[in-house]
């Protein structure tokens, strides 16, 4: 039997077995109040030391390789309340690979989401490079150099730094802060022709109502604009910026598709998952894709992989992969602190530091993974929830995720961080 | 307004999208337009999934596939009204 209390358990039994499939119950919390009116307009932050408001206070453990991985594994073991960041990468690499590389991690570490950092690397040089780019944001940052110690002195010096970094910042409170100091950041995955319909128009309407009023927003995916290059290109607040976006996207192209293709990508883009879901072609799939921008919003600027926006509140173009870890490592990476993801057949990807919010207008999906979703709009495919009432549900679940709610993603502890690669390593 | 069985964006493609699960051959499909929420009827002439695209006409190897009002790929078969559109007969015109 199933004991409960404060809570009605409306239907099943607590995780009952039915053949080999475990069917979820369901439950019902008391009710909270809900933000509305007013109350979405701001919400409850951390405002860092260069004035940047973060929606998490982690005190993260940054590997600046992979070697250093297990070091700051044991510190996040010794230490609660810390998080290790492993990736691969990080020895060898040169040029513009190693600048992404030095970006992804100073930009990780530099997120208002983060309170302070240790950084471990195998060498003192390149640590002390991403020890003095977090530190120009001001908060606390100390690195440690692996060889002339080994591992078990390097971690006992970080396990003391770590305790104070963590008991310091669980003292940090959270401030009132007006919502036009939100980073929205968005890109979509395990897509069909639902998201096109439902989830991507859903995330495009937040952008309508919030761009206007000074959210930052970035989007991006450059193998997955093509299709709908003339409509992006149209996108950009002047020609001149329009000019620049499609320069970048041909590159994209050139250098990568038309270097390296062995067929049509068929198998790749759309991906399987993609297809299963009903999608043909790369062009249906860049079209449902540009739904996240909505109808109004223009893109004032371009941005590498990794960097931070520079002109201002507004809508970005990213140039990033389209591969949903890749692309959400990269947009945290450049400072948003919030990332609202559409998915249509259910991609399960969180990030460590910045809280990832799904939103799926599959009703297949929300039978078969509820778990994993945060905005149910599969009302839009009833006909009966419209485009702007999916974009204010979605609102209020922004406002409360940065009001602490964990996203399903944090929940199920899904932390996937991964480094963007261009080429070979030296 | 009832539940739709297929989504149509533009009132000039030529496919719609299934949004209901368990859609059989030979279903009278409520079909609606988003853009303008104007709706029709349709057959369907196969047991299509949720979420699969369904020809509104005939279309002919070779002809371009409309969706969004935009071009999505062209058909490499034959394709009846109320027949399933997908990887099977139509194709990239990219890469």
């Amino acid at each position: 039997m199933s004991i409960v209390a404060n809570f009605d358990l409306v239907k099943g039994k607590l995780a009952r077995i039915k053949g080999r499939k475990i069917e979820a119950p369901e439950f019902k919390t008391p009710q909270l109040k809900r933000p509305s009116g007013r109350a979405l307009d701001s919400f409850m932050g951390w405002r860092r030391e260069n004035g940047r408001v973060g929606v998490r206070n982690h005190v993260v453990l940054l590997p600046l390789d992979d070697l250093s991985n297990a070091a700051c594994e044991a510190v996040a073991n010794n230490i609660k309340g810390t998080l290790a960041i492993p990736h691969s990468y990080g020895r060898l690499q040169f040029g513009e690979d190693l600048d992404v590389h030095f970006r992804t991690l100073i930009g990780t570490g530099s997120n208002p989401n983060v309170a302070a950092v240790v950084v471990i690397g195998i060498e003192d040089g390149w640590t002390k490079r991403v020890v003095d780019g977090i530190a120009a944001t001001g908060k606390p940052v100390v690195g440690f150099g692996i060889e002339g110690h080994g591992d078990i002195a390097t971690i006992a010096k970080a396990s003391y730094v770590a305790k104070e970094f963590v008991q310091w910042a669980t003292e940090l409170q959270r401030v009132k802060c007006g919502i036009e100091e939100l980073w929205v950041s968005t890109k979509c995955g395990e897509s069909d022709t639902t998201t096109g319909l439902s989830s991507c128009p859903t995330v495009g309407n937040m952008y309508d109502k919030w761009i206007p009023r000074g959210v930052y927003g970035v989007f991006g995916e450059t193998s997955e604009i093509t299709g709908a290059e003339h409509l992006c290109k149209a996108r950009a607040a002047t020609p001149e910026v329009g000019e620049r976006w499609y320069k970048m996207w041909k590159a994209y192209q050139e250098d990568v598709i038309e270097a390296h293709k062995t067929d049509d990508l068929s198998d790749s883009q759309p991906t399987k998952g993609n297809i299963a879901g009903g999608l043909t072609t790369i062009e249906e799939k860049a079209l449902g894709n540009l739904e996240k921008i909505g109808r109004e919003c223009k893109y004032i600027d371009i941005l590498q992989p990794a960097e931070a926006p520079a002109k201002g509140p507004g809508l970005y173009y990213m140039d990033t992969s389209s591969a949903a870890a890749e692309c959400v490592t990269l947009m945290a990476a450049g400072g948003y602190v919030v990332h609202t993801f559409p998915t249509g057949q259910g991609n399960v990807i969180g990030n460590p530091i910045v809280p990832v919010i799904k939103i799926t207008g599959n009703p297949k999906t929300m039978r078969t993974m509820p778990e994993h979703i945060d905005v149910d709009v599969s009302g839009i495919l009833r006909r009966d929830l419209t485009i702007p009432q999916a974009g204010d549900a979605l609102i209020e679940n922004i406002v409360r995720t940065a009001n602490g709610r964990l996203t399903a993603a944090e929940a199920l502890g899904h932390r996937e961080y991964s480094m963007t690669k261009l080429y070979r390593s030296a | 307004m009832s539940k739709p069985h297929l989504l149509v964006h533009e009132a000039k493609d030529t496919v719609g999208v299934v949004v209901v699960e368990g859609l059989k051959a030979g279903t009278d499909m409520l079909c609606v337009i988003t853009h303008d929420n104007s709706d029709f009827r349709l057959t369907a002439k196969m047991d299509i999934p949720i979420g699969h695209k369904v020809a509104l006409k005939d279309i002919k190897a070779g002809d371009t596939i409309w969706k969004y009002g935009q071009d999505i790929g062209k058909a490499v078969a034959n394709v009846g009204k109320g027949e399933h559109l997908h990887v099977h007969n139509a194709k990239t015109k990219r890469w």
